[in-house]
C-alpha cells in the first residue's frame, strides 16, 4: 500500500453520484462533481460514516491483503479487542486467536494487552500538568482528527499516551528483539482492524506516534479475513493460553471501556460521531466544566461498531459482555503496577509531538476580504431554497453558497435556480417570438 | 470593514439555545479569527445566550467583527438586575430548581463572561433590562 493520508476512498465505477453520502459526512468533506463523489483530503477524518451509508458500496477503506505478511520472516497478528465480539461465545477466545494464527501467522497477540498498559497508565497521565480539563481520550483516531478539524481549541486536551495498538506493537517488538532470533526488519507486525481510522494510523508515515520500534507493517480488515477465520475456528488446533488479558482490557472495544480505568473521576463516554460532536460543542463552550475525562468513540457502541467489522454492533457488545462475565470467574493475573509504572516512566508511551489543530482555511487570509466573501455567501444563501437537498452536489444550501464564492460551483448547480432561469428564458423566448423584425417577412400574411 | 451578526433569543427556548453560539463560532473560524479568541467568544457567547433564555424575558445577541476587536453585545428587555455586584459574585444565581436540574443556574454566567472578555461592561435597570458589552482583542 502506498503512503496515504486517508484510508477512505471511492470506487469510481460503483459511484452513481447519488448524493446519499453528502450529508452523512460530519465534516462536510464530500462533494459530488461530474457525477462522482469527491472526498476532500484535508477535511476527511476517516470516521467511515460514508462507507456505512453508501447504498452502492462505492466507498471503501484501503487496507492490506493477508498476503502482505509473506514479505516477512516472522509474522505477528495483533488483534483488536473488537474481534472477540465477532464470534459466538461458544467459541473460546483461545479458539478465535488460534484460528487467526492458523491463517499463517507465527504468533497472535491481543491488543487488549496494550490496552491494559495504557488503561493503567491513564491514572498517572491524568495528573500531568499540561492538560486543560477535561482530559480527552486519544483512543479513537477519528475523534482525534475530528477535534483537530472542527474543535481546534481542544487539541491541548487530548491525551498524549500512545494507543493500545502502538503500545502492543512496541512491547511485542521489544520482546522479539530481546529473544534475539530475528532482526527487527524481519518481523512483520499486522493489526487486525475494525475500522478505517486505525488503518490510516498504520499506513500514515507522517503520524508522529511511531518510530521503528513500534512499527506496524499493515492493517488487515476484520471483514476481509472473517470467512477464513470462520472456516478455521472449528477445525484448527486450539492453542490454550494465548488469551491472557483482563476482562477490563477486552471491554476497550466498547464505549466506556477506557473510562472504567479512571476510578473515582467524573468521566463521560459517548459513542457515535454525531453524539460526540454534540458533546464536544458543549465542552467547547465551557458548559461541562465538571467533567474530568471524556472518551468519545466515532462508531456506535465503540470499536465493535467499526465499519470493517461483520457482526451487528449490539450483538457484538452482548458477546463481549457475556465473555467478560465468565472471564471474571477465571483468575487472570493483573499487570503489576510497578511494571506499568516502569513503562510509563521510560517515556516510550508518549507521543512526542503536540497534537496540532488542522483548522479549516478561512475564507481569506485578509479579514476584510473574508468579511466581503462572508457577505456574498449570505446573499447567495438567501437566494437558495434552503432545502438542503444535495442535488447540486454540495451537502447543503449554505455549503453551496460557500462553494460558489470559492469559485468551485455555479449558481445554476442549484436545480431550483436553474428552473427559474429556464422559466425566465422561456418567457423571454416567447416575448421575442411575438416581436416582428423590420426586415422579417410577417408570419401571417396581411390582407 | 466590519461585519455584524444578530440573533434573537426567546425566553425558555431550550430547543434552539446554543445555536447562536455555534453560528458565531463557525463564522469566526471562516473569518480567520484565532482559535484562542474563538474559544473565549464561544464561552462568553454561550453564557450570554443561556442567560437570555433562562433569566430574561427575551433579548438579542449582536456580534460585530472589526479588524482589531470583536464586540459581543447581549441585550434584553427585562426584568433587569437589582444588585449587579451581587449578580457578579461567583455562585450567586436566581435560577429556579427546574433550570438547575438542566445543569444551568450555577451562578457562573456573568463571572465567566467577565473572565473571558478583554473588556466587560454591564448596565441594568429593574423593569427595563440589562445590557452587556464585551470586547475581545483580535
Amino acid at each position: 500500500m502506498e503512503n496515504l493520508l486517508h484510508s477512505v476512498y471511492l470506487d469510481e465505477e460503483k459511484c452513481l453520484g447519488c448524493t446519499t453520502c453528502l450529508r452523512s459526512c460530519p465534516t462536510g468533506a464530500i462533494r459530488v462533481r461530474g457525477g462522482k463523489a469527491i472526498i476532500n483530503e484535508s477535511k476527511c477524518i476517516d470516521c467511515g460514516e460514508c462507507i456505512r451509508i453508501c447504498p452502492h458500496h462505492a466507498k471503501l477503506a484501503k487496507t492490506d491483503p493477508l498476503s502482505k505478511k509473506d514479505n516477512f520472516k516472522y509474522t505477528v497478528a495483533m488483534v483488536a479487542p473488537a474481534i472477540i465480539g465477532q464470534f459466538k461465545p461458544k467459541y473460546s477466545i483461545d479458539q478465535i486467536l488460534s484460528a487467526v494464527k492458523a491463517l499463517g501467522f507465527d504468533e497472535v497477540v491481543e491488543v487488549a494487552y496494550g490496552a491494559e498498559v495504557v488503561g493503567q497508565a491513564l491514572k498517572y497521565e491524568y495528573h500531568a500538568k499540561r492538560y486543560p480539563r477535561p482530559l480527552i481520550s486519544s483512543a479513537c483516531p477519528a475523534v482525534v482528527k475530528l477535534i483537530q478539524v472542527r474543535f481546534p481549541e481542544l487539541t491541548d486536551n487530548i491525551c498524549r499516551l500512545k494507543s493500545p495498538m502502538a503500545m502492543t506493537a512496541r512491547l511485542v517488538r521489544k520482546r522479539i528483539r530481546e529473544e534475539g532470533n530475528y532482526k527487527n526488519g524481519d518481523v512483520g507486525v499486522f493489526f487486525i482492524t475494525p475500522c478505517a481510522a486505525k488503518a490510516t494510523m498504520v499506513n500514515n508515515p507522517s503520524s508522529s506516534e511511531y518510530d521503528k520500534y513500534d512499527q506496524i507493517d499493515g492493517a488487515i480488515a476484520i471483514k476481509d479475513i472473517y470467512s477464513d477465520i470462520s472456516s478455521q475456528i472449528s477445525t484448527c488446533p486450539i492453542q490454550e493460553g494465548i488469551h491472557n488479558t483482563t476482562p477490563e482490557s477486552c471491554t476497550w472495544a466498547l464505549s466506556g471501556g477506557e473510562s472504567d480505568y479512571l476510578k473515582n473521576k467524573n468521566v463521560l463516554h459517548v459513542d457515535g460521531i454525531q453524539n460526540v460532536i454534540n458533546v464536544l460543542e458543549e465542552i467547547e463552550c465551557g458548559k461541562l466544566d465538571t467533567i474530568e475525562f471524556f472518551e468519545g468513540l466515532a462508531c456506535i457502541g465503540g470499536c465493535v461498531g467499526g465499519c470493517l467489522t461483520v457482526e451487528n454492533n449490539y450483538v457484538a457488545k452482548m458477546y463481549i459482555q457475556d465473555r467478560t462475565k465468565t472471564m471474571k470467574q477465571t483468575s487472570i493475573v493483573h499487570m503489576p503496577d510497578e511494571y506499568v509504572k516502569s513503562i510509563y516512566n521510560s517515556g516510550m508511551m508518549h507521543i512526542k509531538e503536540r497534537i496540532l489543530p488542522r483548522s479549516p482555511e478561512p475564507l481569506d487570509q485578509d479579514i476584510n476580504k473574508a468579511i466581503e466573501k462572508m457577505r456574498q455567501i449570505e446573499i447567495l444563501e438567501d437566494k437558495l431554497p434552503g432545502l438542503d437537498c444535495g442535488s447540486c452536489g454540495s451537502p447543503g444550501c449554505r455549503a453551496l453558497a460557500e462553494d460558489i464564492v470559492a469559485g468551485k460551483a455555479k449558481e445554476i448547480d442549484c436545480v431550483f435556480i436553474l428552473k427559474d432561469r429556464v422559466r425566465d428564458l422561456s418567457v423571454l423566448t416567447n416575448e421575442l417570438l411575438q416581436v416582428e423584425h423590420p426586415t422579417e417577412k410577417p408570419l401571417i400574411k396581411r390582407e | 470593514m466590519s461585519y455584524e451578526l444578530i440573533f434573537d433569543v426567546k425566553r425558555g427556548d431550550f430547543d434552539t439555545a446554543g445555536e447562536a453560539s455555534r453560528k458565531i463560532k463557525r463564522t469566526l473560524q471562516q473569518l480567520g479569527v484565532s482559535n484562542k479568541v474563538i474559544r473565549k467568544v464561544s464561552i462568553a457567547g454561550y453564557e450570554g445566550e443561556m442567560n437570555l433564555a433562562i433569566h430574561s424575558s427575551g433579548g438579542k445577541i449582536l456580534l460585530e467583527v472589526g479588524e482589531e476587536e470583536l464586540v459581543l453585545t447581549i441585550e434584553d428587555s427585562g426584568p433587569g438586575i437589582a444588585n449587579i455586584d451581587l449578580a457578579m459574585t461567583a455562585g450567586w444565581s436566581t435560577a429556579g430548581d427546574e433550570v438547575r436540574q438542566m445543569g444551568f443556574g450555577a451562578g457562573m454566567g456573568l463571572p465567566n463572561m467577565k473572565n473571558n472578555a478583554d473588556n466587560f461592561q454591564i448596565s441594568s435597570k429593574v423593569g427595563e433590562g440589562t445590557k452587556i458589552v464585551m470586547k475581545f482583542l483580535v
